[in-house]
């Protein structure tokens, strides 16, 4: 899609609100969204620093950053239990855990930092599920997931659960197949993009104190939308398999 | 952007979210509802509740959601700007 279309826009004037404004990066003949980019690789190394913290020196009784992280790591194993049940979970838990790290880590560092502090010259720094790039790709990598754990369990014969009441149901079987990740990725784009919206638009009107409140309701409900994307990933998986 | 089209595109971005709210409206009142008198039948289940309660009252809080996401379209990337 090209940059034109988004770029006069008298609603993007009102309350500094900048949606549709991206920072375009040509990466080898891709188009990319840079300010994504760039808050994700911050995501990633996080992540990867947190856990490297608390893998570094393992003893038998877990302390400070082990306990932290063993902790988290029994957080999505619980999630992913209480989905797959104890016959699958082993297996699926390092899929479930990711997505939940990972968007929580999203929605949190678009909340927690002060990205706004940084001046770019197109677009701003946020959380990157604001993005719905972002959250389409993990909503079909949810998609691929539940099909491999499916095809996997069942072979062809997975394919039986399209007519598996009635074969009039045929269509909205077929049809539920995109209506997944569709709801997936526009509940965890929009849950973050309006809170993003709400307090840009307080900001705008009484910039102190007021604002506070929906920041922390939005921290609140960003740990929220990554339990339920990672509840519902695995329901949508537990469905395939069973 | 055709004011007509501004026009149209702004009312409908506000009924889009005003008729979207009314129906997770109700739901999250019954689902409030039954959750505290749950609670105050058996408090010892409380925790559990809750749980369950903040779950499905952002699954409902979603639906409105979709309903923000069309009155965005509508108005930062809206298909009949020109």
């Amino acid at each position: 899609m090209s940059p034109e279309i988004f770029s006069l826009n008298t609603f993007t004037l009102l309350a500094n609100v900048e949606v549709g404004k991206h920072l375009y990066w040509n990466l080898a003949g891709f188009l990319v969204h840079g300010q994504v980019l760039v808050v994700v690789w911050f995501v990633f190394l996080i992540l990867f620093v947190f856990s490297l913290l608390g893998t570094a020196n393992i003893k038998q009784i877990p302390h400070g950053w082990q306990n932290f992280m063993e902790s988290c790591v029994d957080l999505v194993t619980d999630i992913t239990k209480s989905q797959l049940g104890e016959s699958f979970y082993k297996k699926w838990t390092p899929f479930i855990g990711t997505l939940f790290f990972f968007i929580f880590g999203s929605n949190w560092a678009g909340a927690v930092i002060p990205w706004k502090l940084i001046e770019l010259p197109e677009g701003e720094f946020a959380a990157p599920t604001n993005d719905i790039n972002t959250t389409v790709a993990l909503a079909l990598l949810t998609s691929l997931a539940y099909f491999y754990a499916g095809l996997s369990k069942k072979g062809v014969g997975y394919f039986k659960r399209y007519v598996r009441p009635l074969p009039l149901l045929l269509p909205i079987n077929i049809l539920e197949d995109f209506t997944k990740p569709l709801s997936l990725s526009f509940r965890l784009f929009g849950n973050v993009l309006a809170d993003e919206l709400t307090i840009s638009v307080l900001t705008s009107l009484v910039p102190l104190l007021i604002p506070l409140p929906i920041m922390l309701l939005g921290i609140f409900a960003g740990s929220v939308q990554a339990l339920i994307f990672s509840t519902l990933a695995g329901a949508y998986i537990a469905e395939a398999l069973e | 952007m055709d004011s007509i089209v501004a026009a149209a595109s702004v009312i409908g971005a506000g009924l889009s979210i005003g008729l979207a709210a009314i129906g997770p409206g109700i739901g999250q009142g019954t689902a409030a509802g039954q959750a505290v008198e749950g609670i105050s039948r058996q408090p010892e289940v409380e925790t559990k509740i809750r749980g369950v309660l903040l779950l499905s009252l952002a699954f409902m809080e979603a639906l409105t959601i979709y309903g923000l996401v069309v009155a965005l379209a509508l108005l930062f990337a809206n298909p009949f700007a020109n």
